[in-house]
């Protein structure tokens, strides 16, 4: 594989929330083009990754960001609305639509000034939307929902896409669908991808970067980690299944995850 | 009758007041998580400005036009100042709650203790417009104009307020921000302007307040704001903290129950029995009247 | 640095607060007489009242993390039951101090039962109102009890010979040396029990105190009491030094300026927060006194304006403690210590159960901004 240029370089990075040590020293670089697939186990740091580049958490480190003009800015200490505004989307773990709006209001708000708008590809690869842009995003199904999610971020011209677990409790066909969705857009922009679905990651991940307990232990090509069972099974506590179906080949079991979020979720507070 | 609907209409023009005072207190909690404590000093600088610039701006004065220029004063003062407090005091406290808190409280007693400085403690006579004087016979009652007054504010305000949420993008991302602050600003959106906005429109709404609570009340005192504030922060909980159609109906409800039992039973029982309002409504629906509307 | 001196510092405090009354020094600057003349006695004693009172709202705020509004309740509770049982019901001190302690049990009770059933700003808001009742009785003067914004005036006969008149000061200033003392002995000794850890721990996460199966409900509601009572009895400690009740004590400023005091002091450490109550009431006396000197009358209106007015200096000395000075006097000397220790500040972590002196504000941070207990981080109707 030729060497394409460093995008997003994360080096050393520390994150400590209300006492925890969360991430300790992670460095990971995602290059330009492509799908990056961020795995690990439940806890192991993925979110609070993602949330350190937009700086939603406080971070010690460097993250630094090679916009499109080449130039490359170190993130730590811009606010979270400067780095987004460097061409960097975020899909959040729980999509966060904003449920009081409608899903019109949704899309209007996610409109930069530093970019153009294209309501018209977003309506074109979900036109559900634009026959429900008058309802309130709230009493959207969860598969919906995720679809605003995206849709806000294929809204502008990003140089990046952070994606942090797409296909989360979507049902079969719908997680078929966003990963779709997002393989198409993976032909434009870079993605950094939090997925517990190997079958997704399978499908459009070019690269993968494994972390565990707060530390990169595992980086390479994703298809040539996903080909070695043994390796897959020690880095991520599961098997990839070789096979085309897609929905339950995930790397927990529902119960972790479950304590896992609730926890993640005190930690989003703190650092929101 | 004449006297149900002279407390109706008086307890409307209280709830106006309120409403006034408490949209903003929502407006700032609900965006920012702050509770503005110096909220009582804005409505002070207001009534305070109104009633110096009659005095001494020309052209300004106590009737017709004049008082209208007079409060668009002091509704500027009051404004102005809410937006500089939020800039140079809250705004380095980003996301620091209980700081920016304290720091409203030590405001609240610096800014009314410089008005007293300045004008002293005792009340001062405010100005009441030829409008406002008169009554208006309704029902067989006979309703002091004033009370009309407040009430049509209150209307005017309460329907700005929800057009402008509701059409502007500083709106949106108003109402976006209320949900979900972080969200706002992972879609790079700079929230902080909106902070800066929701400060300056609560100022306005206070400073107003401040100048019609003067021509209801017939005076003016540094502390008034501060009483007032008190049963604003009432409404604003039992309004549900964040939500302004939810603060407007229960700004109605405060200022009736107030009324009606002050008449009824006697002086002070209803300033109690809206006490009594906010402990039945928290306890049985903790997150105020709009909470299971969501 | 050894921990002995620092142990004992309160001990040594105490002592020589208690020789103070024999001491002819004069304090030039800091007070107008001689350390033992009467006026200077009544001033050192107010501020040890209200230097005990602040240390009570600090068990509440500092302590266990609670941000009540309406402390000022207790402590007007405690001075206008006592005033009335000696002036209205006869009864002997003793009497009356005993029917003021069930008052300020009984009182705490009902209120925190109520309002610690939300979190957050509901919370303060409900302190908040029930506060202002106090405050609307007292100002209504229900049948010429109160004595509305006049005050009350305790009665003399019941009360004993030595708390009566400008010759017995030293007494009321040993009373009310006496009633700091037990403040503060109380708070250490409940600040290091288990229910102090439970209120340490409330305050810095009342989650994860629900996850180890304890209830926060009955330690919040026991600290609430506890600080409840303590302010209650520096009511009737107050009223024996003044000699009436006045209704300032029954309003929001009162309560507010109790927070201002302990987070000038420090919440969250003892001592900060006696320091914080003895100052701003020295301060606000003094600043009285200093407005009508002709120092501050021969200046010019925009300094002598701002200047005649004590709660414009104290609240803009607020705003620049908490801006500066977020742990107030406490954090500000933990810091230094702690550079003087030769550590970076804020690497190592407490042990637990303690509490680092004016670090209460900043772990109050994250509970301040989740608003109304049920509902809150769901999302809202907005508008």
């Amino acid at each position: 594989m030729s060497e394409r240029p460093p995008l997003l370089r994360l080096a050393d990075v520390h994150v400590r929330l209300s006492g925890s040590h969360i991430l300790q020293g992670v460095d990971l670089t995602v290059r330009r083009g492509g799908v990056t697939a961020l795995l690990g186990r439940n806890g192991a740091g993925k979110t609070t990754t993602v949330k350190s580049v937009l700086g939603l958490v406080p971070s010690s480190g460097t993250i630094e960001f090679t916009g499109g003009d080449g130039r490359t800015h170190r993130l730590q200490g811009r606010r979270t609305h400067e780095v987004v505004r460097l061409g960097i989307g975020y899909a959040p773990e729980d999509r966060e639509v904003f449920g009081g709006l409608t899903v019109a209001e949704n899309l209007t708000l996610a409109e930069r000034r530093d970019s153009a708008h294209h309501h018209d590809r977003v309506y074109d690869l979900f036109p559900e939307l634009e026959q429900r842009s008058r309802q309130l995003a709230g009493t959207l199904s969860g598969g919906q929902q995720q679809m605003v999610a995206i849709a806000r971020l294929l809204l502008n011209d990003n140089q990046l896409l952070l994606v942090d677990e797409p296909t989360k409790g979507l049902a079969p066909l719908l997680v078929a669908e966003v990963a779709d969705v997002l393989a198409r857009a993976a032909e434009e922009v870079t993605i950094l991808l939090v997925e517990q679905n190997l079958t997704v990651v399978r499908r459009m991940a070019t690269d993968a970067v494994v972390v565990d307990q707060g530390r990169v232990v595992w980086a390479g090509s994703a298809p040539e980690l996903l080909a070695d069972p043994d390796r897959t099974r020690e880095l991520l506590g599961v098997a990839p299944s070789g096979g085309a179906h897609t929905g339950s080949e995930r790397a927990s079991s529902p119960t972790t995850e479950q304590h896992v979020r609730s926890r993640r979720s005190s930690a989003g507070e703190a650092g929101a | 009758m004449s006297t149900v609907v002279l407390l109706t209409v008086t307890g409307l023009g209280l709830a106006a007041l309120y409403f006034l005072v408490a949209s903003g207190l929502s407006l700032i909690f609900g965006l920012m998580g702050v509770l503005n404590f110096a909220h009582g000093a804005f409505l002070t600088i207001g009534a305070y400005g109104t009633w110096w610039a009659a005095e001494n701006i020309p052209g300004a004065g106590a009737t017709g036009w004049g008082f209208v220029y007079a409060v668009a004063f002091g509704v500027a003062v009051g404004t102005l100042v809410a937006a500089v407090v939020e800039l140079t005091l809250i705004r380095p406290l980003y996301e620091r709650h209980i700081e920016q808190v304290l720091v409203t409280v030590g405001l609240s007693l610096a800014l009314v203790a410089l008005v007293r400085a300045v004008w002293g403690a005792d009340p001062r006579p405010f100005p009441r417009p030829e409008l406002a004087r008169g009554t208006t016979s309704l029902l067989g009652a006979n309703v002091p104009n004033d009370r009309f007054l407040l009430i049509a504010t209150a209307i005017v305000v309460l329907v700005a307020v929800l057009a402008f949420l509701r059409f502007t993008r500083f709106g949106l991302v108003i109402r976006a921000g209320v949900e979900n602050r972080t969200m706002v600003t992972a879609l790079g959106i700079d929230v902080r302007r909106a902070f800066t906005l929701v400060f300056a429109i609560g100022g306005a709404f206070a400073a107003l307040a401040g100048a019609l609570g003067g021509i209801y009340l017939g005076s003016i005192s540094p502390g008034q704001g501060t009483s007032l504030l008190i049963f604003a922060f009432i409404v604003v909980v039992i309004g549900g903290m964040s939500s302004i159609t939810g603060t407007a109906v229960a700004a109605v409800l405060v200022g009736l129950v107030q009324q009606f039992a002050n008449y009824y039973a006697a002086s002070g029982v209803g300033d109690l029995s809206v006490v009594l309002l906010l402990a039945v409504v928290l306890l049985t629906r903790p997150g105020g009247l709009t909470a299971r509307l969501a | 640095m050894s921990r002995n001196p620092t142990r004992l510092a309160p001990l040594v405090v105490l002592v020589v607060l208690a020789l103070l009354p024999y001491s002819t020094l004069q304090v030039p600057g800091l007070f107008d007489g001689v350390l033992n003349s009467p006026g200077t006695l009544q001033l050192i004693a107010l501020c040890l009242v209200f230097g005990g009172v602040a240390l009570s709202y600090d068990l509440l705020f500092g302590f266990t993390g609670l941000l009540s509004f309406g402390h000022a309740l207790y402590f007007a509770a405690g001075t206008y039951v006592a005033n009335l049982a000696l002036t209205e019901l006869g009864l002997g001190l003793g009497a009356a101090l005993a029917l003021t302690t069930v008052v300020g049990v009984v009182l705490p009770l009902l209120v925190g039962g109520v309002a610690l059933r939300v979190s957050g700003i509901a919370f303060s808001m409900v302190t908040l109102a029930t506060a202002q009742v106090g405050s609307i009785i007292v100002l209504q003067d229900p049948g010429g009890l109160t004595g509305g914004e006049e005050g009350l005036a305790v009665a003399r006969e019941p009360v004993p010979d030595v708390f009566i008149g400008v010759f017995n000061t030293v007494n009321k200033y040993w009373l009310a040396l006496a009633y700091l003392a037990l403040v503060y002995l109380v708070v250490t000794l409940l600040t290091r029990s288990r229910a102090g850890r439970v209120w340490a721990a409330i305050r810095e996460n009342e989650r994860r105190v629900e996850v180890l199966g304890l209830k926060p409900y009955p330690f919040k509601l026991l600290a609430f009491v506890l600080a409840g009572l303590l302010a209650t009895l520096g009511g009737v400690v107050h009223l024996l030094l003044l000699g009436g009740s006045t209704p300032r004590v029954t309003t929001t400023d009162f309560t507010l300026s109790l927070l201002v005091m302990v987070v000038l002091g420090g919440a969250g450490s003892r001592w900060g927060a006696v320091l914080g109550g003895v100052l701003y009431t020295y301060l606000d006396s003094r600043l009285t006194d200093l407005a009508q000197s002709p120092a501050v009358q021969d200046l010019p209106a925009w300094l002598r304006v701002p200047l005649s007015e004590p709660l414009f200096i104290l609240g803009a000395l607020f705003v620049v403690v908490v801006f500066f000075f977020p742990g107030g006097i406490a954090g500000l000397v933990a810091r230094l210590r702690e550079r003087r220790a030769g550590r970076r500040p804020g690497t190592t972590p407490p042990p637990d159960g303690t509490t680092v002196p004016g670090r209460a504000v900043e772990q109050l941070r994250e509970a301040a901004g989740r608003g109304v207990g049920v509902g809150a981080g769901q999302p809202r109707d907005g508008v």
